[in-house]
């Protein structure tokens, strides 16, 4: 479904991102792991066309996206939950879902079944959620836009175990319905039990790649590349 | 005769008149400011072109009414075409850039309109229904200064509430809070400010127009605007709605009050309640949600 080939991304003139290849199959689930500042949310920013200087390519069922600007990235089926959640504070919880909405299958009703803490602040201010609700609605808000392929950074981040759990079973759920994840993680077993495939990212490249219990056979891996 | 309510009522009511054709003229040189980090200096060429429009269509049809809606689109569309030539490659340039540009336009917008109108001097008259006077605490007062309270006040309430209560509205407060994140969720960001840069050269139009009758119409009318306009919007805060309007009132009543009570001091009471406000909020009066 997605398919990166040999990307790379530099701020100004540090390369930070240095040929890296990733697929996302029809219906799959890939994790991307790495340190702080291993370049997760940079190679997330380059898919959606969100930084300045980039090379390589992009193809989503074939289609290349390089070329396009970021919300046309989005149209042809990206969605994207960024690592700031990146609520809009002066929009209600509503209006952050319908100004995101396009397209059939996720509607507001099916969306605030899905998430029925969204239902009673649907009035409320997007500034005034916390923060497991402002994850939710992140979610909640790039299904709207019923994109195939979901992308999210660091779900889990800052969020209380018993979130982090809801929100597990909530893309596990996703999942079954066919709906591609690239996920980007600092918590391990989060993306393992939710990864079909890993993709340990450092210093700007892939260095290894496997399933989660393969990944608990090398150690060396996790230690250097993950520091855990 | 200085504490006598009725003068002061008839000059507060001059105070709203002009403070709503600021309004007017304030709020798309400041949303397009606030919104898009661009300086129009060009947005009173806007003005005196509504104006000269008005004018014309008015003349050859008979019709005030026709004139006050053909003005602001024919200024719309002028501006439409002006961003996708020019404007839109200006919005990465540097701000001095953009100042050169848009000042220079200023010259040819006043040569084109002394080429098309001549160089004199113009009224619009009014309909009937505008031309006559109502009673004011015993006095006579215009009708159609009443009018023009009122459109501003009307333009304001219509603009407070596409922004909070429309899909487009909300579109452009989902890129002024987050334009990355709204752009990676689909939303085309700058196609919904060009539509509030429209907006704001439809407005600068329509305050051109409606200007006319008490204003004459003359080649360089859009000068003698454009720096309390442009006052207006700093010390209003710009990018904001409720900002341009609360700059508008203040301007507007220490124009009026000032030329009536302080003549020889009038035109520093201007620049006096500038530094004042700035002294006091650097940021204008109303702070935008987001630089
Ligand atoms: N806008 C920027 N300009 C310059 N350098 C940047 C910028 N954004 C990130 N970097 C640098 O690029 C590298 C990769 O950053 P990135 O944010 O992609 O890492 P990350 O893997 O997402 O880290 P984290 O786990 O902390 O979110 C880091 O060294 C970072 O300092
Ligand atoms: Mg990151």
């Amino acid at each position: 479904m997605l398919a990166i080939e040999d990307l790379h991304v530099w701020y100004g003139s540090s390369h930070v991102i240095q040929g890296l290849s990733l697929t996302v199959p029809a219906g799959g689930a890939v994790a991307l792991l790495g340190r702080n500042g291993a370049g997760k949310t940079t190679t997330l920013r380059a898919i959606m066309g969100l930084v300045a200087r980039r090379g390589g390519r992009v193809r989503l069922d074939g289609r290349g996206l390089e070329s396009l600007p970021p919300h046309r990235i989005a149209r042809a089926g990206i969605a994207y939950v960024p690592e700031s959640r990146g609520i809009f504070p002066s929009l209600s919880v509503l209006e952050n879902l319908t100004v995101a909405a396009r397209g059939t299958g996720w509607s507001l009703e099916r969306v605030f079944e899905t998430f029925p803490s969204l239902t009673e602040r649907r009035d409320h201010g997007g500034g005034a959620l916390s923060g497991g609700e402002q994850q939710m609605l992140a979610i909640a808000r790039a299904l709207m836009t019923n994109a195939r392929l979901l992308i999210l950074d660091e779900p889990t981040e800052g969020l209380a175990p018993l979130v982090v759990g809801e929100i597990e079973t909530l893309l596990a759920g996703l999942k079954e319905t066919g709906l591609g994840i690239l996920l980007v993680e600092q918590n391990l077993a989060f993306a393992t039990a939710l990864a079909d495939t890993v993709h340990v990212l450092g210093k700007g490249r892939i260095r290894w790649r496997g399933d989660g219990t393969e990944l608990a056979g090398v150690p060396e891996i996790t230690r250097d590349w993950l520091g855990v | 005769m200085l504490l006598d309510p009725t003068f002061l009522a008839i000059q507060f009511l001059n105070g709203l008149q002009l403070a709503s054709l600021l309004f007017l003229l304030a709020v798309g040189l400041s949303v397009v400011f606030g919104l898009m980090g661009f300086i129009n200096l060009a947005h009173g060429t806007l003005y005196m072109i509504g104006a000269y429009i008005g004018l014309s269509v008015a003349r050859s049809t008979g019709s005030f009414w026709l004139a006050l809606v053909a003005a602001p689109v024919a200024v719309a569309l002028l501006g439409m075409v002006f961003h996708v030539v020019l404007l839109r490659h200006m919005q990465a340039a540097s701000p001095m850039k953009q100042v050169l540009v848009t000042f220079g336009l200023i010259f040819v917008g006043l040569d084109s309109v002394r080429y098309i109108w001549g160089n004199y001097s113009h009224g619009i008259d009014l309909p009937a229904v505008l031309a006559g006077g109502v009673s004011v605490l015993g006095e006579t007062y215009p009708i159609y200064r009443l009018f023009i309270i009122g459109l501003g006040l009307a333009v304001l309430a219509a603009l407070h509430w596409g922004l909070e209560r429309t899909r487009l509205g909300a579109l452009v407060r989902a890129g002024v809070d987050d334009r990355e994140t709204a752009a990676a969720l689909g939303i085309d960001v700058g196609l919904a400010f060009f539509a509030v840069f429209c907006l704001g050269c439809a407005l600068a139009g329509l305050a051109g127009v409606v200007a006319a009758p008490v204003l004459s119409v003359y080649p360089g009318m859009d000068m003698s605007v454009l720096i309390l306009t442009l006052i207006v919007v700093v010390i209003g805060g710009p990018g904001s709605l409720k900002g341009a309007a609360l700059g508008a009132l203040v301007i507007g009543m220490a124009q009026t009050f000032g030329q009536v009570l302080v003549p020889a001091l009038a035109s520093v009471m201007i620049y006096a309640v500038m530094a004042a406000v700035l002294l006091a909020r650097p940021g204008g009066l109303v702070r935008a949600r987001h630089g």
